[in-house]
């Protein structure tokens, strides 16, 4: 009796590490064309109009939860000349991505933004140019490059010379920076 | 037992029937080893059927010898039962089994020279041949390249390569991301493309015609639809398509393809697809600039009619779930115009 219990723990834990694990590797074929999603309340600097700041908006990046859809990001931010100016992540034309420093924020919902708005200095806005759904798989890529997403679903190899440790090899760089997350302005 | 002897007989016969129909059902034999475009095809073809009527010869050959014994032993045991006894013919058997053996072991070591040889013969690469193409493999479609010393005389197509019959060709192979293999059956055996390295493969076709290829290497979700064409002209033919290639793309005179290139330039499609005389330059996906002088897109996969291209544009993954072409909205004016557009792209 008492290892049939055992066994039905054991069983349950199984499942529960098979469920946890299963969207890890979704593939969602089918996305959506480009729409026309703004993020105008994303809040990208320390300034801000009036006494209250904007109520922080949390917006979810699922793709972030899927070690395919990161990958996808990593091949676009090739193939889109994203590392054209920021390079593998250390800079260039374009300031780093693999550091802690958040010009714009390091939120998905953020990062989304600066792609599709574009910033001033030379980032150009790439709406209407890149569907919505490649914008979130850049960004959850942009992410895993200072380690901000989990080891599991960073890319643990590169197409490219290897330069610097892989995504999943990355430490966590802690956001600073003017915004920092949202909500967690002083 | 004979019973099952010949059910497997049956079953081989029908294997081989079927192999043979399947073959010539294809049209024109486009994609057919037993339809030759070309010495090394031709070679490949000699060394199928010589292996084919061998084993002919050794199938009728045993299942006579089968049923010659089965039935001679079976009128002789009454009970139906395999009986082992010595007999005085043994020490003959004994003799007539190791010329056997001896004999198989000979046509075994023939074979297999002659294979070598049609191997190196198919694989040799005698030089470069007077036409180089660059043959790259993405995930999932042919970017082909015909290099030349001068750049503006470079020819990028994709999915369809031009040859000029009777003159060697040599490809160089190479990948964009994993290996893929380039498998054209009427025209020669498999070569290998690998991601950081450059192989090649010589040819020579003599029959003019279009001949299919296909990728022969998994290489990810649409690897079945990763197919090519090869068209053998002659030269004269291959000069001309060669001059129409190099031209840039004409300016649209027509109002709705006039506005089906503002819709072209101001889409996501030029984040991935080169016009030559136009401002999109990306090299992601293939070259555009003759679109409509290829009468098949989305590598060799759908016709290149205007349905079809449509559909493709605004729901690619519909024709091959997981390719890397992304879904567009567009209206239906839009849509109209761009295509109509992408019409005059010749």
């Amino acid at each position: 009796m008492k290892s049939s219990g055992m066994a039905l723990v054991l069983f349950a834990c199984a499942v529960f590490c098979v469920l946890i694990g299963c969207r890890r590797e979704d593939r969602i074929l089918h996305q959506p064309p480009p729409g026309n999603v703004t993020l105008d309340t994303v809040q990208v600097s320390g300034l801000n109009p009036g006494a209250n700041p904007l109520p922080a908006q949390s917006v979810p990046n699922m793709y972030q939860e899927s070690a395919y859809a990161v990958s996808e990001g990593q091949r676009l931010y090739e193939q889109y000349n994203c590392v054209g100016c920021h390079a593998h992540g250390g800079g260039g034309m374009g300031p780093a991505l693999m550091d802690d420093q958040w010009i714009y924020g390091s939120e998905p919902a953020n990062i989304f933004a600066t792609i599709m708005q574009g910033r001033p200095n030379g980032m150009p806005s790439f709406r209407n140019r890149i569907p919505e759904f490649q914008v979130w798989e850049i960004a959850a890529y942009v992410r895993s490059m200072s380690g901000l997403l989990p080891k599991d679903v960073s890319p643990s190899r590169t197409d490219e010379m290897n330069v610097k440790p892989s995504e999943a090899s990355t430490p966590r760089q802690a956001p600073t920076g003017i915004t920092g997350a949202p909500g967690a302005r002083k | 037992m004979t019973d099952l002897l010949f059910a497997d007989a049956t079953r081989m016969l029908a294997g081989w029937w079927a192999a043979l129909a399947f073959d010539s059902r294809l049209e024109h034999g486009r994609h057919a080893i037993l339809h030759p475009a070309g010495p090394e095809a031709g070679r490949i073809e000699w060394l199928y059927w010589l292996i084919f009527w061998i084993s002919l010869a050794v199938f009728v050959f045993m299942m006579g010898g089968y049923t010659i014994t089965a039935r001679r032993n079976l009128s002789r045991v009454s009970d139906r039962t395999m009986v082992i006894e010595d007999e005085p013919g043994d020490k003959r058997s004994a003799w007539f089994v190791g010329i056997a053996v001896g004999i198989t072991t000979a046509i075994l070591f023939l074979v297999l020279a002659l294979s070598v040889s049609a191997g190196r013969k198919v694989q040799d690469v005698p030089g470069n041949g007077p036409i180089a193409i660059q043959v790259t493999g993405h995930q999932w479609w042919w970017e082909v390249n015909y290099p030349n010393s001068e750049p503006d005389l470079r020819v990028t197509t994709a999915n369809e390569i031009h040859v000029p019959v009777h003159e060697r060709v040599n490809l160089i192979l190479q990948s964009g991301d994993v290996i893929h293999s380039f498998w054209a059956p009427n025209i020669t055996g498999k070569r290998d493309l690998i991601p950081g390295y450059s192989s090649s493969i010589s040819f020579q076709v003599d029959t003019p015609g279009v001949y299919h290829g296909q990728c022969a290497e998994f290489c990810g979700l649409q690897h079945a639809h990763m197919g090519f064409s090869i068209v053998a002209e002659s030269r004269e033919d291959f000069d001309a398509w060669q001059r129409d290639q190099l031209l840039a793309a004409a300016e649209p005179t027509d109002p709705q393809a006039v506005r089906g290139k503002q819709v072209f330039l101001t889409h996501p499609c030029v984040m991935c697809h080169t016009i030559r005389g136009t401002d999109a330059g990306s090299n992601m996906g293939p070259d555009l600039t003759h679109i409509a002088s290829r009468p098949r897109i989305a590598a060799d996969t759908l016709p290149n009619t205007p349905g079809a291209l449509g559909g493709w544009i605004l729901d690619p993954q519909a024709a091959k779930p997981g390719n890397h072409m992304a879904p567009n909205s567009l209206t239906g004016d839009e849509l109209q115009a761009l295509l109509s557009y992408l019409q005059t792209l010749k």
